[in-house]
C-alpha cells in the first residue's frame, strides 16, 4: 500500500474518530458525574446540527454575514441551544430519577431520544429527506500523490483537537473542573465540602451537550449533509467507544473514539468484503475488548472503603 | 290516537327519505396504495400516492363510473419488515379489492408471498427487481414498470460505446442493490468492460470515505452506483471531497428531484437510466401533468408518479368491468393485452410483467435530468469526466 493511500486512510479515520470521540466524551461526562447513561445524547447531536442549519437558513435569507461569520454564528447558536437542552434534560429527566434504578434513566432518555428524532422528522420542513448542509469552510486542497488533503478537513481536525484540549483544561485546571471531578468521585463528600451539587450536575450536562452540538456541526461540514437519523448511529458508536475506553474517564473516551474509527478503517481495508461488514468487524472487536477489560481500557482508579 | 299519529309520522318520514335520496346510490369500493411515505425516498412515495389519489378522484368525478372509490393508503417506509406488516393489514381487509404497491424493490419482493396468501391482486408501480414478478408464478402480482435487466443492459451499452473501459461498482446490500450489481456486471462483461472492484454498502450508511479511498487507489474511469437517492447523494458528495474524478453512473434509483436538490452543482454530469420515458414524453404525459397540477398537491409526481397513476387506472378499469371481487379482478388482469394507458399500451406476460422495453437514458445538465439524446453531452458540446 503506498504512502499516499495510507495517509488518506489515516486522515479519514482521524476525522471520523474525532466525531466519535466528541460524542464519547459527552457520555463519559454524564456517567462520571451522575452514574447515568444519557441515551438521548446522539439525538441532541442531531438537534444541534439542525439548529445550526436553521441559523444558516435564517441568516442567509436575511442576507446577513458571510463565510466565517456564518460559521461562527452557527456554532455559537448550536452550542448554546444544546447546552440549554442538556440542562433541561438534566434538570427535569435525570436529576429527579437519581434515586431510581439506573435502568429507568437509561430508558427515559432513550425514549426522549426517539421523541427528539421524530420531532425533527415531523416538524422540520420535509424532515424525512436528507438536507444539504452549506459548505462554508474553504474547500481548497493539496494533492500529494494519492493523498488529498483538504483545508476544511484540516481546520475541523484542528478545531476538534482544540475543543478536546479545552475540555481537558476545564476539568483539570479550573475550580469548576475540580468541582466536577469531586462530584464524580464522591457526591456526599463533595456536598459536605460546600459544592453546589445541582449546579455542577447541570453544568456537566451543558458541557456534554455542547460537545454533541459541536460534533453535529462538524458532521454537517464534513459530509455536507445532515438527516434526522444521524444521531442514532453516532450515539450507539459514541456509547460503545466510551465503554471500551472506560466510562468515567475522558482520556478513555477519546481513546475509544479513535480506536473505533481505526477498527472500521481496518475492517474496510483488510477484509475481503470489507465495506459491507466493517461495522460487524468493529463491534465484534468491541465485544472482545469488553470481555477482556470489562471496566475499559483505561484503568479505573477507585478505592472503596470497606 | 297517538299511536296512529306516531305511525303516520314514521310512514311519512320514510316516504320522504326514500324520495329525497337519489335513486341510485353508488356502492363504495375500497382500493389500496402502499409506498414509502416517510424516510429517505419519501419524495417518490408521496408522488406515487398523489398520482394514485388523482386517478381515484378523476374516476369518482366521472358520472359513468359504476362505483364510488375510496383510496386506503399505507406506508411501507422502504423497509421490508414494515412493508410485510402493511401488506398483511391491507390484504387481510376483505373490503380492499386491489392495490397499487411499492416503490422500493426490497419491500416489493418481501411482500409477494403475503399478497399471494390472501389473494389480493396488486400492481407494482415502481420496484424494478426482476424477481418480484419472475421468481414465482403468482397470479396476484403484476407490474406496470419495467425491470432492471433492460436498464442495466442499456447502461453498459452506452458506457462502453462512449469508450469507458474500467469500472468500480458500489451497490447497497438490499435485494435492489444486489440485483443491479448482478445484472450490470453481467451486461458489462458481455461487452468487454472491466470491473476493478465491487463494494457493498448499507442502505443508510453515512460515511463512504473508506470505500472511496480504496476506489481512488484502483482509479476507475466510471463509478457505477446501484442504490437509491439518499446514499447516492452522499457518495457523490464524498467522491468530490476525496478528489476522485470519474463518471458517476447510476440507475433509476437516483432519477429524482431530491438527488439534484441534495447535490446542487455537483450533480452535473451524472448518468442514469430508467424504464419508460420522461413524463411529458409519455403518450398521456401532458394530460397527467395537467390534471396533477390542478389538484395542487404538496409534492411533485417524481419519476414514477405516472406509473402509479397507470397502475391505479388499470385497477379501477378492472373493477368497473368485473365488479369488486378479488378473484374476478385477478382473472381479468391475467388477460391484460394492449390496454391503453398514459404510459402507453400495457401487456402483461404470463408472469404479470408489463413487457415495456423502452429505456430512457438521462444525464444531469444544468440542474435538471435531461434525456441523453437531447443533451449537450451527446452532441459533443460538453464532456463527461475522463471522456476521450
Amino acid at each position: 500500500m503506498d504512502i499516499g493511500l495510507l495517509a488518506q486512510y489515516i486522515m479519514n479515520g482521524l476525522m471520523v474518530g474525532m466525531m466519535y470521540a466528541l460524542v464519547a466524551v459527552g457520555f463519559t461526562l454524564f456517567f462520571g458525574v451522575l452514574d447515568v447513561i444519557q441515551f438521548a445524547h446522539g439525538d441532541v447531536l442531531t438537534v444541534g446540527a439542525f439548529a445550526a442549519l436553521m441559523t444558516f437558513a435564517g441568516l442567509h435569507a436575511a442576507g446577513l454575514g458571510s463565510g466565517s461569520i456564518l460559521v461562527i454564528a452557527m456554532v455559537v447558536v448550536s452550542v448554546f441551544t444544546m447546552a440549554g437542552l442538556g440542562m433541561v434534560i438534566g434538570r427535569y429527566m435525570v436529576l429527579p430519577l437519581r434515586t431510581a434504578p439506573a435502568l429507568n434513566t437509561l430508558l427515559i432518555t432513550l425514549m426522549l431520544g426517539t421523541v427528539l428524532r421524530e420531532s425533527v422528522r415531523l416538524f422540520y420542513p420535509q424532515g424525512a429527506n436528507p438536507k444539504p448542509f452549506p459548505a462554508l469552510l474553504p474547500a481548497s486542497s493539496i494533492s500529494i500523490g494519492n493523498f488529498n488533503l483538504r483545508l476544511d478537513n484540516a481546520m475541523m481536525l484542528a478545531a476538534g483537537v482544540l475543543v478536546i484540549a479545552g475540555v481537558e483544561l476545564l476539568l483539570n485546571r479550573t475550580k469548576l473542573g475540580l468541582a466536577i471531578r469531586a462530584v464524580a468521585q464522591d457526591e456526599e463528600t463533595a456536598r459536605t465540602m460546600g459544592i453546589n451539587f445541582r449546579a455542577i450536575v447541570l453544568i456537566a450536562f451543558a458541557v456534554g451537550s455542547a460537545l454533541a452540538a459541536i460534533a453535529g456541526v462538524m458532521n454537517g461540514f464534513y459530509y455536507n449533509e445532515i438527516n434526522f437519523g444521524m444521531g442514532l448511529y453516532l450515539g450507539v458508536v459514541g456509547f460503545a467507544a466510551a465503554i471500551i475506553g472506560g466510562l468515567g474517564s475522558i482520556y478513555g473516551a477519546i481513546l475509544g473514539g479513535f480506536l473505533f474509527a481505526a477498527l472500521q478503517t481496518i475492517g474496510t481495508v483488510a477484509l475481503p468484503f470489507g465495506s459491507a461488514y466493517k461495522d460487524v468487524f468493529a463491534f465484534a472487536v468491541v465485544i472482545i475488548l469488553m470481555a477482556w477489560r470489562p471496566t475499559g481500557l483505561v484503568r479505573e482508579k477507585i478505592s472503596e472503603r470497606v | 290516537m297517538y299511536r296512529t299519529l306516531k305511525a303516520a309520522t314514521a310512514l311519512l318520514a320514510a316516504v320522504w327519505f326514500l324520495a329525497v335520496v337519489p335513486a341510485e346510490a353508488k356502492d363504495k369500493v375500497k382500493v389500496g396504495f402502499i409506498g414509502p411515505l416517510t424516510g429517505g425516498v419519501s419524495a417518490n412515495g408521496l408522488g406515487g400516492r398523489n398520482s394514485a389519489d388523482l386517478a381515484v378522484r378523476l374516476r369518482n368525478a366521472d358520472l359513468k363510473a359504476k362505483y364510488q372509490y375510496e383510496l386506503v393508503v399505507l406506508d411501507d417506509e422502504c423497509k421490508p419488515n414494515v412493508a410485510v406488516q402493511a401488506a398483511t393489514k391491507m390484504a387481510a381487509d376483505r373490503e380492499i379489492v386491489a392495490a397499487a404497491t411499492h416503490y422500493c424493490s426490497s419491500t416489493a419482493i418481501a411482500t409477494v408471498d403475503v399478497y399471494h396468501k390472501f389473494g389480493l391482486p396488486v400492481v407494482v408501480w415502481g420496484a424494478v427487481l426482476p424477481d418480484i414478478t419472475y421468481r414465482n408464478r403468482y397470479p396476484e402480482i403484476h407490474r406496470v414498470n419495467g425491470t432492471m435487466i433492460n436498464q442495466n443492459d442499456t447502461n453498459a451499452e452506452l458506457l462502453t460505446k462512449l469508450g469507458y473501459k474500467t469500472f468500480a461498482v458500489i451497490h447497497d446490500t438490499t435485494d435492489y442493490g444486489k440485483g443491479h450489481n448482478e445484472y450490470f456486471s453481467a451486461a458489462l462483461a458481455k461487452r468487454g468492460g472491466k470491473v476493478l472492484g465491487t463494494f457493498g454498502v448499507g442502505a443508510d450508511q453515512q460515511d463512504f470515505t473508506a470505500e472511496l479511498t480504496q476506489i481512488k487507489a484502483l482509479n476507475p474511469e466510471v463509478i457505477y452506483f446501484g442504490g437509491l437517492t439518499p446514499i447516492g447523494v452522499r457518495i457523490r458528495a464524498q467522491m468530490d471531497k476525496l478528489g476522485i474524478k470519474a463518471v458517476f453512473d447510476g440507475t433509476s434509483g437516483i432519477v429524482s428531484d431530491a438527488y439534484i436538490q441534495g447535490l446542487g452543482p455537483l450533480a452535473e454530469g451524472t448518468l442514469a437510466f430508467r424504464e419508460g420515458a420522461p413524463t411529458d414524453k409519455l403518450p398521456g404525459g401532458k394530460f397527467f401533468m395537467g390534471k396533477y397540477a390542478a389538484q395542487k398537491y404538496d409534492n411533485a409526481p417524481e419519476a414514477y408518479g405516472a406509473f402509479a397513476y397507470a397502475a391505479m387506472e388499470l385497477i379501477l378499469d378492472s373493477i368497473e368491468k368485473v365488479g369488486p371481487d378479488r378473484r374476478k379482478v385477478i382473472d381479468d388482469m391475467a388477460r391484460v393485452k394492449d390496454r391503453d394507458s398514459i404510459i402507453g399500451k400495457i401487456t402483461f406476460d404470463d408472469h404479470g410483467q408489463n413487457t415495456v422495453s423502452l429505456i430512457t437514458k438521462y444525464v444531469v445538465q444544468d440542474g435538471k435530468w435531461v434525456v441523453w439524446e437531447d443533451s449537450e453531452y451527446a452532441a459533443g458540446k460538453r464532456k463527461l469526466p475522463r471522456q476521450k
